[in-house]
């Protein structure tokens, strides 16, 4: 008697890679390489023949010719004879300033205003309302043009500042111009200066770092360290003996005074901005699209970041807060210990996709003639050269790297706060 | 036993609550007055609001709604004894240029076009706004609104969007008889065949020997005269439209278990995401031709609508990805159970869910979309933005900040806000859970 223990062995057949579902996905992947890669080859074909065409072979080689043209906020040192990668740097340098900048006036405004919209008090809920509708539904082009064309309007020019009964005056005890052209603000001078650190050397990135800065940055995180570890102390004497030492004082201290006297120790003074000619000279200078720009966007940002705080806090279950109340702790350890840990964890991704945006929304600087990365690279460079394919992907390739790190900060931060689960 | 009663045998009437606790007064004590930090930061607030009101409502209300230049409502302003810079606004100007600002250069005779389109534009969303109030069959008005709104605001021969569309049924034929004949899949790549060769090669000399035996349609609109809040809507609506089905496509790529089509898909939407959109619109305005085979050249409208679709396509793959998240795993199951293929279940089960569940978050990507159609001002086109630059420019108007732009502004608002109240609701209609 035979047993069929055995399968009857199938052969392979053609028609298997369209009806056998362990085939079928291999067939799938292959037609769709297939479809993909032609239409890549199409692509890259048609640029090649077009580029043949109009006589530009793809080069990388202008950015090392001289660009040609100024640029009037910068960072770094930089001349109208410097290369276009030096130009494209500084914008560089310029769209992470207006960045910075922004993500951290928005997130100020944006915290201050989404827990003022949960207030208790109905008119200042409903104002932060206002503002928050005001601004989301708007477009954020539409602000920064508006804010630019308002200090071009109304803001006096430097000339107002002249003579003896001058028609404007200088802010905040004489110490702050505003002017249409833009903001001149104090600057931090030291007459014991350590010097600048060169980087780079003489290639195209190369800048400078302020010694002094560098020196205050030490002291104060080397402060910020030494204070935490009086705070573990304490916490450890607290633990064993149940009475806590009062430290304040001492943390404070440790942070301030180092810095108070490296400040001393390099004879730190301020350098007033002060009217020679028609403009003001000396002073830390910002142009009025700076400042337009900065403004628009936290003012833009802030609106969104405001809800972000208001969803997380008000997601954190009202049984938290009676829970936290039931063990006996005030409002205010409530919030610290209880509900803002909570919430951080839900406002924190969602808050980093905001500096994303507000990132990628800096590319509208070009519209008010901020010269950033935008500006300088796809902007100016790329009139001049006439090199479109090289500049947008140049340019392209950097905001994905912006993009992609930042995504990567919060990947990495998402791991770290992800609740473990059974 | 005595009759000692301490025990109330009847109740005590009824008495109104304190005077302070209820109506406007009570109201105002627990929200406004509840206690001294409270109080001051409500006559801060109101002090605010009405330094505001007493420096806009003068503003507003100035009589220059018939002056045709701004030296004229400085005039008319210093007549009435107001000097200095905020003294009133100079409504003149929108009087002037609100037709400019709404259609931009479209032929006055045509106007009728773009406000049918934008009436019947409604009557395409109904099947999806009002799902439970309209018959079903309206759908099928929405799969052609696209296609007759292009044509009516375009005009030209009405053969050309009717062959377009001849497209989708011709597929579809296809792969009804040959999955019938044959398989599924094999269908599913002949119709994708099928209608491609139609719109490459067959479809340009059956227009145009269909136009010239019957000339029928409207006469044609250059797209250099398309401007202001119509162009922002025709390519915001335009580029919405079409995204939805490639992101429908790009989202199921994305979560598809065959890792080379996963990666593509990957790869296109966090390229997207990750650079601004004004660089896809530098793309647009420079490099597209170039990828394009030679002596390809369309205008630019066209260019522009094509990255503001991929652009939305990418963040719309996005919000579909997050439906089809939120679907909780027994609906995949169930729908296997019934020994469904991929597609049917994708059809009958997965997508109709997924995507109501993500039409909040789709109306969310119009209103960013509309939003950044301004970004088309910095190209060049004529916007309400580029519009407003082009009037500041003109020596009559030379000066005007606020009115303008507070009127683009306005009209921005009224859009955006009535879109995202409708989303919330929407929100609220459609949540099944507790």
């Amino acid at each position: 008697m035979t047993t069929l223990t055995d399968p009857p062995r199938e052969s392979f057949r053609l028609s298997m890679l369209i009806y056998d579902t362990r085939y079928r996905s291999i067939t799938f992947q292959i037609i769709a390489l297939i479809a993909f890669l032609t239409l890549i080859g199409w692509i890259i074909n048609n640029t090649a023949q077009n580029l043949a065409d109009l006589g530009k072979e793809p080069s990388f080689r202008f950015l090392s010719e001289p660009a040609g043209y100024d640029i009037n906020q910068r960072l770094i040192d930089y001349t109208s004879q410097s290369t276009h990668l030096r130009a494209a740097f500084v914008g560089l340098l310029n769209t992470l300033l207006v960045a910075v900048m922004g993500c951290a006036l928005a997130t100020v405004l944006g915290v201050f205003i989404g827990v003022l919209r949960l207030s208790k008090n109905w008119v200042v809920s409903r104002i932060m309302t206002v503002y928050v509708e005001m601004f989301r539904n708007v477009p954020v082009l539409l602000w920064i043009v508006l804010i630019m064309a308002i200090m071009i309007e109304t803001l006096p020019a430097p000339r107002a500042f002249k003579g003896d009964s001058p028609d404007a005056t200088m802010k905040l005890f004489d110490t702050i111009a505003l002017t249409n052209r833009g903001a001149y603000a104090p600057e931090p001078l030291f007459t014991r200066s350590l010097g600048d650190l060169h980087l780079f050397g003489q290639s195209s990135l190369n800048f400078n770092i302020s010694l002094d800065l560098l020196v205050l940055l030490v002291v104060f995180f080397g402060g910020l360290f030494v204070s935490r570890k009086i705070k573990t102390r304490a916490d450890k004497i607290q633990e064993s003996t149940g009475e806590r030492p009062t430290t304040w004082y001492l943390r404070l201290g440790v942070v301030v005074v180092p810095i108070i006297i490296v400040l001393i120790a390099l004879g730190f003074h301020l350098g007033y901005p002060e009217l020679k000619g028609f403009n003001f000279k000396g002073g830390t200078y910002m142009r009025n699209s700076l400042i337009a720009l900065w403004l628009a966007l936290s003012l833009y940002t802030a609106a969104f970041i405001a809800e972000i705080v208001r969803a997380g806090i008000l997601a954190i279950s009202h049984g938290q807060t009676e829970a936290a109340g039931a063990l006996g702790l005030r409002p205010g350890r409530i919030m610290n210990l209880v509900v803002l840990p909570q919430a951080l964890r839900i406002i924190i991704p969602p808050l980093i996709s905001q500096y994303l945006n507000l990132t990628k929304n800096s590319s509208l600087a070009i519209a008010v003639g901020y010269m950033d990365i935008t500006g300088t690279l796809g902007g100016i460079t790329l009139n001049q050269t006439g090199r479109e394919l090289e500049t947008l992907l140049l340019l392209m390739l950097i905001y994905l790297c912006i993009s992609l790190s930042i995504s990567m900060v919060m990947n990495w931060y998402n791991k770290r706060v992800a609740l473990v689960e059974r | 036993m005595a009759d000692l009663s301490y025990v109330r045998t009847e109740m005590l009437a009824e008495r109104a609550p304190p005077a302070t606790s209820v109506g406007f007064v009570g109201w105002a004590r627990a929200n406004l007055f509840s206690g001294p930090f409270n109080s001051i930061l409500t006559i801060i607030s109101l002090l605010f609001i009405f330094m505001v009101l007493k420096g806009l409502l003068p503003w507003v209300f100035s009589p220059t709604w018939s002056a045709t230049s701004l030296a004229e409502c400085r005039e008319i302003l210093h007549e009435m004894g107001r000097e200095g810079h905020f003294s009133g606004a100079c409504w003149g100007v929108i009087r002037e240029r609100w037709v400019q600002l709404f259609f931009g250069f479209y032929p006055t005779e045509h106007y009728w076009r773009p406000i049918v389109v934008f009436i019947l534009l409604f009557v395409a969303l109904a099947p999806v706004l009002f799902a439970e109030r309209v018959p079903k069959k309206l759908i099928w008005f929405s799969a052609v609104y696209p296609f007759l709104m292009i044509w009516m605001l375009w005009g030209g021969a009405i053969w050309s969007p009717l062959a377009a569309m001849a497209g989708f049924v011709i597929a579809y034929y296809v792969y009804k008889a040959v999955s019938v004949a044959a398989s599924e899949v094999l269908g599913l790549i002949a119709s994708v065949a099928a209608a491609i060769i139609w719109w490459l090669f067959l479809m340009g000399p059956v227009v145009s020997g269909l136009s010239s035996i019957l000339p029928i349609g409207l006469e044609a609109v250059n797209s250099r005269n398309f401007g202001g809040f119509l162009l922002s809507i025709t390519i915001g609506v335009i580029a919405i439209g079409f995204s939805l089905p490639i992101g429908i496509v790009l989202a199921l790529g994305r979560q598809s278990d065959l890792p080379l089509v996963k990666y593509i898909c990957v790869g296109f939407i966090e390229f997207i995401r990750g650079v601004p959109l004004i660089t896809l619109l530098f793309v647009a305005s420079t490099l597209l031709n170039i990828f394009l085979p030679p002596g390809t050249n369309f205008d630019i409208i066209l260019r522009v609508i094509i990255m503001a679709t991929l652009f939305s396509a990418a963040y719309m793959a996005e919000t579909i990805r997050g439906g089809l998240a939120a679907l909780p795993k027994g609906q995949y199951e169930g729908a296997d159970s019934l020994g469904l293929n991929y597609w049917q279940s994708q059809r009958l089960i997965i997508m109709p869910q997924a995507l109501k569940i993500s039409i909040p978050g789709i109306v969310g990507n119009f209103i960013g979309l509309f939003k950044d159609t301004v970004l088309v001002s910095i190209i060049g086109l004529l916007d309400p933005l580029g519009l407003s630059t082009a009037i500041r420019a003109d020596a009559a108007w030379n000066g005007i900040v606020w009115e303008l732009y507070g009127f683009i502004a306005l009209i921005f608002f009224i859009f955006c806000f009535g879109m995202s109240r409708y989303s919330m609701y929407l929100e609220r209609k459609l949540k099944t859970s507790h």
